[in-house]
């Protein structure tokens, strides 16, 4: 690994990786920043590759070791590229009381995907959450941001192909 | 901002406020919103835009009302509309000058609202929490004003000491007792940390609060703060509360600029900064030093106590951690006096408690009642009882480190000592009630699925203690299990529980030990079938080879 | 550091019945091996940080409901400690046995066999069983190190490796991936040892390690033996250095 006083080259010419440097920046490069900064790559870019730990972990003078340990400690990280929309299915004690095993599984099962996975075409992938905090309306899903409360499978489903579809029309 | 100008703000705004004639609040919680009250929200502005009406009507969106399962929830002037949609629009606005709209109408003298007591909540449903100016019109910053100007850091601590408030977050720890610890630590630089990491599943009144008055968050740190001495303000919420995160952001930069946190407040030698950590899902970040791990940017581990944040916290320094709730907590009792808070609630358990109930029960949602009411004025009178003509089975508290509480134990009264000897614990809020369909050992099983998953594997007894409780549970419910398993299940339960680092370790058996305390038959009704099944397959097997040595 | 700067104040305290005295700031696990009393670690190590997970050394200390970690807790006046209950006891038992029930550990085969930690603990707490039901997960062996060798399959966790390499040798090559039982020990982004970019190959992991998780490359079944030493010798050597 190189280690330089000045902040080191960005993993690629994409301009985004500016907004994961204003994070840094902001928090002075300090090695404290390292979850924000996580935050921010994943938030900007999806997932945490390889190349963006690096950058990390020279701009904020972290072990690569911690940088890798912090990223796989907590569940918001994600090492892998997520499909083009993403449907969060709750199994928090509320939804699951409630039947959000029932949710998780018709979505596993129409895509054949399981949790964490994402479809083959990239289009979808399947998350579980600890509990979103929208327990009075259980069940619960987010698909692509939004959250859709006392969902029966039926509904999440075809709340489902109207996400896949808008996406194709655009 | 000097102290006359919050006087002359809050005055400025309700006289505008008193100049509408008409108000419209639409919730805008995340709850309601995944019901799509954002736009409902828009659609009802755009309806009284499009009437003209925009200098006599005041639409705004608020914080929770509380009967979420009926949200979308709207109130115009004093009448509650729930079930909402954006095409009740127009007729919303039609009723402002005539009568109700009768199938929209929520009966606000149902047990739900008035067996309530909002305190913490007062504000929330209320102001439009993106707004300062709403807050201050009503009453936010007043009571940190009120510290600044006239009471010391002592009096203060004094006077949270004497409303007898105990830590919402769910041990119960006495806060003046712990504010006059880290006044009393040595040290120039402390810190004082909001804890919004709220990971118990089933509760959500941290994330309401934080969406719905954020401003009064914000007042209770800065008054923590003076009290002992920090400058610095850290909250740290949850990745998975973005809505949270905007409102906070916005709070906080709002309140810098009209000077109501940042350099010399009100202009006496007060400064106080505050900023916001993410966590980013893990559970056992509720735990202080865990918490403080992760904010200094590190796996959220927990460590060996003492030394206690309080003397040794964030960056080696003096910090206090409260949770939301209890910094909620804070502004009112400084306005009202720590002997109109005391007056509620029980001997030792003082105030309110927000509860979010969830579950098998017909009104979800969130409520705020006095310590010491009784669980089953909860359950059956505000909460309206079981769905579906089913059977109350059993309510779980305090989340996977809390316990399940039967039908006959109902009598019990909500405070911490009773909800401890009971089994369970008062924990951060959460109720989920469950009904006589619901298997007390799956229950149990999907607490200990969760503790396992959560387990930061620092420590031997959780790391390897909660998987094997999980496989053992597993078996008994999936009737695998003997009774000897049964027994290496109590064994396990009782040397987790004393050998865990962490409150995280230390609870994880609580779920098990209730529903056994309480469900045994349960427990021993699987294995009985567990026997009966192995005893037909042996008796098969048995036949089977009987019948090959007929055979051979 | 362990050996927290004592202030010189002398303070008296009971272990096992035993009067003692030891100067304050001292933690239980020090004045205790000082008088010959013995409390179990696996974790512990002396010229470390310390890390309080393997929770063999918990002690009771009287007038206190929870039981306390003597590598972690520091001596007070008046202090009543028990090292040995039988309830202890048990305990330690059961932490041992669930280390064996969570990875494979299989002596016979292992090259650390009669010069293991973990090994010798069994031995001295008197197990002969494992009570629990077996992980039997699987794991690798990383052989991509030319001097060394680590196999997840006999690691234990307490992360002497990690601290040694970050607090003593100064690389932090290790540390600890995910959480719960899906832990374990990487290096740098979770690469082969021997593509590491930071690993010096300076060995004092493999010595820290109480097992046969980290060796030398080319022993055989019991040949492999850690030397400790050093560490004592390094945190001398640093304090009067600097």
């Amino acid at each position: 690994m190189s280690i330089s006083a000045t902040l080191p080259r960005p993993p690629t010419d994409d301009k985004r990786w500016k907004i994961v440097e204003t994070t840094m920046r902001r928090n002075d490069f300090q090695p404290d920043a390292l979850i924000e900064s996580l935050h921010s790559v994943q938030q900007t870019f999806g997932f945490l590759d390889i190349p963006s730990m690096r950058w990390v972990a020279a701009a904020l003078k972290v072990p690569l070791s911690k940088v890798y340990g912090v990223a796989t400690f907590y569940h918001f990280f994600t090492l892998k590229p997520q499909g083009k929309h993403v449907c969060v299915v709750c199994l928090g004690t509320a939804c699951y009381i409630k039947g959000g095993r029932r949710l998780f599984d018709e979505v596993r099962n129409r895509y054949a995907i399981s949790e964490g996975q994402t479809t083959k075409d990239g289009q979808l992938s399947l998350l579980v959450a600890r509990c979103i905090g929208a327990c009075g309306l259980a069940p619960t899903a987010v698909v692509d941001g939004k959250v859709l409360g006392k969902r029966s499978p039926t509904e999440l489903l075809s709340a489902l192909d109207e996400a896949l579809e808008r996406k194709q029309e655009s | 901002m000097k102290p006359e100008e919050l006087t002359s703000m809050m005055e400025k705004a309700r006289a505008d406020m008193q100049a509408f004639d008409h108000h419209i609040n639409v919730c805008t919680e995340s709850g309601c919103i995944s019901l799509q009250s954002d736009l409902l929200l828009k659609t009802l502005g755009d309806e009284v835009k499009h009437r003209g009406l925009t200098e006599k009507v005041c639409v705004k969106g608020v914080g929770c009302m509380g009967l979420c399962c009926n949200g979308p929830l709207v109130k115009a002037n004093t009448t509650l509309y729930q079930n909402v949609k954006s095409e009740h629009a127009p007729a919303i606005v039609d009723s402002l000058s005539s009568q109700p709209v009768q199938e929209l109408l929520c009966d606000t003298q149902q047990p739900f609202f008035t067996r309530q007591k909002l305190i913490v909540r007062e504000n929330s449903g209320r102001v439009d929490p993106e707004s300062l100016i709403d807050c201050i019109a009503h009453g936010a910053y007043q009571a940190l004003l009120k510290v600044l100007t006239s009471m010391t850091p002592q009096q203060v601590i004094q006077e949270i000491a004497d409303s007898g408030l105990r830590g919402r977050g769910g041990a119960g720890f006495p806060t003046g007792l712990k504010w006059a610890t880290v006044a009393k630590a040595p040290g120039t630089r402390k810190y004082v940390i909001c804890n919004g990491d709220e990971g118990d599943p089933g509760a959500f009144m941290d994330r309401s609060m934080m969406e719905g008055d954020p401003h009064r968050v914000l007042e209770g740190m800065a008054i923590a703060a003076y009290a002992v001495g920090a400058q610095q303000g850290v909250i740290y919420v949850r990745a998975e509360y973005p809505l949270a995160v905007k409102r906070l952001t916005k709070a906080i930069n709002m309140a810098h600029r009209h000077d109501l946190i940042g350099h010399n407040i009100f202009g006496t030698k007060f400064d106080f900064n505050v900023e916001i950590r993410l966590g980013a899902g893990a559970f056992v970040c509720g735990e202080e030093t865990a918490l403080i791990a992760s904010v200094e940017g590190k796996r959220g581990l927990p460590r060996p106590r003492p030394p206690y944040p309080a003397n040794s916290g964030l960056f080696g320094c003096p910090t206090l951690i409260n949770n939301v709730e209890t910094y909620a907590n804070i502004a009112p009792i400084i306005n009202n006096g720590a002997a109109s808070f005391a007056q509620i609630g029980t001997e030792k358990s003082k105030g309110t408690k927000i509860f979010a109930l969830t579950g098998k029960i017909k009104n979800t949602g969130l409520i705020e009642v006095p310590m010491g009411i009784r669980l089953k004025d909860i359950i059956y009178d505000i909460a309206g009882g079981i769905p579906d003509g089913r059977a109350f089975k059993a309510v779980q508290t305090g989340g996977p480190s809390g316990g399940c509480i039967p039908a006959d134990m109902l009598d019990i009264t909500v405070d911490y000592e009773s909800l401890t000897k009971a089994g369970s614990i008062m924990g951060s809020g959460g109720m989920i009630v469950m009904d006589e369909t619901s298997n007390m050992v799956d229950v149990a099983r999907f607490f200990m699925e969760f503790c396992m998953t959560e387990s930061c594997g620092k420590c031997v007894p959780c790391r390897v203690g909660t998987y094997e409780m999980h496989e053992l549970l597993d078996r008994i419910y999936e009737k695998r299990g003997t009774l000897d398993d049964l027994q290496l299940l109590k064994d396990l339960c009782g040397m987790v529980k004393q050998t865990s680092l962490c409150g995280l370790g230390q609870s994880a058996p609580n779920p098990v030990l209730s529903t056994l305390r309480y469900f045994e038959h349960e427990y021993l009704d699987l294995i009985n079938q567990a026997q009966a099944s192995e005893a037909d397959r042996n008796a098969a097997a048995k036949g089977e080879s009987i019948k090959l040595e007929v055979l051979s | 550091m362990t050996s927290a700067v004592s202030s010189g104040e002398s303070i008296t305290l009971k272990i096992d019945d035993k009067d003692i005295s030891c100067r304050s700031g001292e933690t239980i696990l020090a004045v205790a091996r000082e008088n010959n009393i013995d409390i179990p670690t696996l974790c512990f190590m002396e010229g470390l940080s310390v890390w309080g997970g393997c929770r063999l050394c918990l002690v009771e200390v009287a007038g206190s409901p929870k039981l306390q970690a003597a590598c972690a807790t520091v001596c007070t006046e008046g202090m009543n400690v028990v090292t040995a209950s039988p309830r202890l006891k048990e305990y330690r038992k059961m932490i041992v046995e669930m280390l064996f029930a969570e990875r494979n550990h299989v002596c016979s085969v292992c090259v650390s066999n009669g010069h293991c930690e973990l090994q010798d603990m069994a031995v001295k707490l008197e197990i002969d069983h494992v009570r629990f039901p077996y992980r039997y997960p699987h794991l690798q062996v990383d052989n991509s190190h030319d001097r060394a060798r680590m196999d997840h399959n006999r690691c234990i966790l307490c992360t002497r490796c990690v601290r040694v390499c970050a607090e003593i040798e100064g690389a932090h090559t290790k540390d600890v991936k995910g959480r719960g039982v899906l832990a374990a020990i990487i290096h740098d982004l979770d690469q082969p040892w021997g593509e590491s970019e930071t690993c010096t190959s300076c060995g004092k992991c493999v010595n820290v390690c109480p097992t046969g998780a980290l060796t030398h490359r080319g022993t055989a079944v019991g040949e492999m033996q850690k030397k400790t030493d050093f560490l004592p010798y390094l945190t001398l050597m640093r304090r009067t250095e600097s």
